[in-house]
């Protein structure tokens, strides 16, 4: 199956400050996404993600590399037409109402007037926002500005589209709104490429990740690929027993009310721990295997790095 | 089509800006002012008012152009609007025209109102509408498109306040550039003489809209005069425009 999008060893340099000085943002990045999938584009600040999302659109002129949108040049019309796109920290024009904001940018597309109105109706309900319809956007709240961005994105009933950051600032609820309309979006299927630094949201709902550090993109996958199944250690809380006998067998910590938690790395070892509780008649409050995370991994090679 | 909808979007954010009716209201008042002046004059008090009235025009729209113009494409980077917008299926060249058009369109309902108040304090006066009033007024929104294209050119690289001072500087020289006529003539032939004329043609001469002082005082003016003035606006808003797109179509939006 062709690539939805394509990008091959693109770089940009940008040269900053007074007297300017050359700063390497991207170093040949590479990567393919494919049709239907939710594509997470993950790296910390700095690492050059949303330079990469402005090159697909066109803001940013790259020095060397190739972009394809659907098999097309990224700047032809035709492939602009099928994607959506939502910047980081979103700002529209704020003396323009909901519907006024969606309308003018529906004319981009050549919508028809009846066409249009239908659009902006149903997708103000998508994204909730059906009783602000008639609101300024110098009224809206940071959430709801998110929610009309998302709008703004899915006006043209897009192929693509690409979120950068869209979970950034957002309250719990807020993100877990979004997170749901993502979700949704990849049902009616559409393909999506979502840059963040939040990792359980990116571990939450991406099929596949890049992580890109100082503009490399050091690894790429199926998020199940890169993030092993592998129990790391397995972590243990009771009291009612004296902590000696567990001393060899893990780390162990002191907690409130005279818990202590057991930090155990083999896995042998647990069914002893757990022995020697039921012999002892202490009781266990808690007992989870932790996982190998994307946190974890990231963590590894941000340091790695 | 995408033109039209930039533009009218244009239009719709302008006539939202306080600003506009600010100068709007201060044109009005200078307008009127002119009927004071007239009462201080001997001799043809309706002159004096046909004269400021225009003067007025022709400055408050200037200045309407150049305060709203700088801001135009400043503002969509500024606030970041221009990433979304430039998303959408759309060229540069058709956004930077939107643009154009938009401010145009505005100035023109600004100069249509301001000219009816023009007409209509005349109309008390001579109690005939002053139908030739309105050549010197169509010369000056001929020159409003220029200023306009000058505005969004220096937009397009610079911030607001920098981009204010240049077209400021743009429409000072343009209306003072006729002085190095009479210099090239006074001077003896040599460096100086060839470089008073270089500079002559290379910057603007705003003074080419300016029929103020014959259609108040009732003098001729030729049609071949009337068409090279109309062709110069064209061909020299044309050109900024032109090399507006030149500057707008690389450049990296960070």
């Amino acid at each position: 199956m062709a690539a939805v999008l394509l990008i091959e060893d693109l770089h940009k340099t940008f040269s900053l400050g007074f007297i300017p000085k050359k700063k390497k943002i991207l170093k040949g990045i590479s990567l393919a996404v494919d049709q239907g999938e939710i594509f997470g584009y993950l790296g910390p600040n700095g690492a050059g993600k949303t330079t990469t999302i402005k090159c697909i659109l066109g803001l940013i002129f790259p020095e060397q590399g190739k972009i394809e949108l659907f098999g097309h040049p990224h700047l032809s019309l035709q492939a602009k037409a099928r994607i959506g796109f939502l910047p980081e920290n979103p700002y529209f024009y704020d003396h323009l109402t909901a519907v006024e904001f969606l309308d003018f940018y529906s004319q981009l597309f050549l919508l028809r007037k009846k066409e249009r109105e239908d659009k902006i109706k149903s997708l103000l309900q998508v994204v909730g926002l059906e009783k602000s319809a008639d609101l300024q956007l110098r009224k809206f709240s940071r959430g709801m500005l998110q929610r009309i961005g998302l709008a703004q994105a899915l006006l043209n009933d897009p192929s693509l589209v690409l979120l950068d950051e869209p979970l950034g600032g957002l309250d719990p609820l807020g993100r877990k709104e979004i997170r749901d309309i993502i979700v949704r979006i990849k049902e009616e299927g559409k393909t999506v490429f979502l840059s963040s630094h939040i990792l359980q949201d990116i571990e939450m709902i991406c099929d596949r990740v890049a992580i890109l550090i100082n503009g490399e993109i050091v690894n790429q996958g199926a998020l199940e690929e890169l993030v092993s199944e592998k129990i790391l250690f397995t972590e243990i809380v009771f009291s009612g027993v004296e902590e000696k006998p567990f001393e060899a067998l893990g780390d162990i910590l002191p907690g409130p009310g005279g818990r202590r938690l057991l930090k155990v790395f083999k896995e042998e070892n647990v069914e002893k721990v757990l022995d020697i509780l039921s012999s002892g008649k202490g009781k266990i409050h808690s007992l989870i295997p932790r996982t190998e995370t994307l946190e974890d991994l990231f963590v590894g090679m941000v340091k790695q790095k | 089509m995408k033109i039209r909808a930039i533009a009218l979007h244009t239009l719709k954010e302008a006539i939202r800006d306080r600003i506009l009716y600010l100068l709007l209201f201060f044109a009005v008042v200078c307008i009127g002012f002119s009927r004071l002046l007239a009462l201080l004059t001997i001799g043809d008090r309706v002159k004096i008012i046909k004269d400021v009235g225009l003067s007025s025009l022709s400055l408050f729209g200037a200045l309407m152009a150049i305060l709203m113009g700088t801001g135009l494409v400043y503002k969509e980077i500024d606030k970041k609007t221009i990433y979304t917008l430039l998303s959408k299926p759309i060229h540069r060249y058709q956004f930077l025209l939107g643009k154009f058009f938009g401010l145009v369109l505005t100035l023109l309902i600004m100069l249509i109102l301001m000219s009816i108040i023009f007409l209509a304090l005349i109309f008390f006066h001579t109690f005939t509408i002053e139908w030739q009033l309105l050549i010197a007024i169509l010369y000056i929104f001929l020159e409003l498109c220029l200023i306009t294209s000058v505005a969004l050119l220096f937009s397009c690289f610079s911030t607001p306040i920098l981009s204010s001072i240049y077209s400021l500087a743009f429409y000072l020289i343009g209306h003072t550039a006729w002085g190095l006529e009479t210099l090239i003539e006074k001077i003896q032939s040599g460096f100086g003489k060839f470089l008073a004329q270089g500079l002559y043609h290379f910057l603007p001469d705003l003074e080419n809209f300016n029929f103020r002082t014959e259609i108040v005082h009732g003098l001729p003016i030729p049609a071949s005069i009337f068409l090279y003035s109309a062709l110069y606006g064209i061909f020299y808003t044309l050109f900024v425009l032109t090399i507006a797109l030149l500057v707008f179509r690389k450049r990296d939006f960070i």
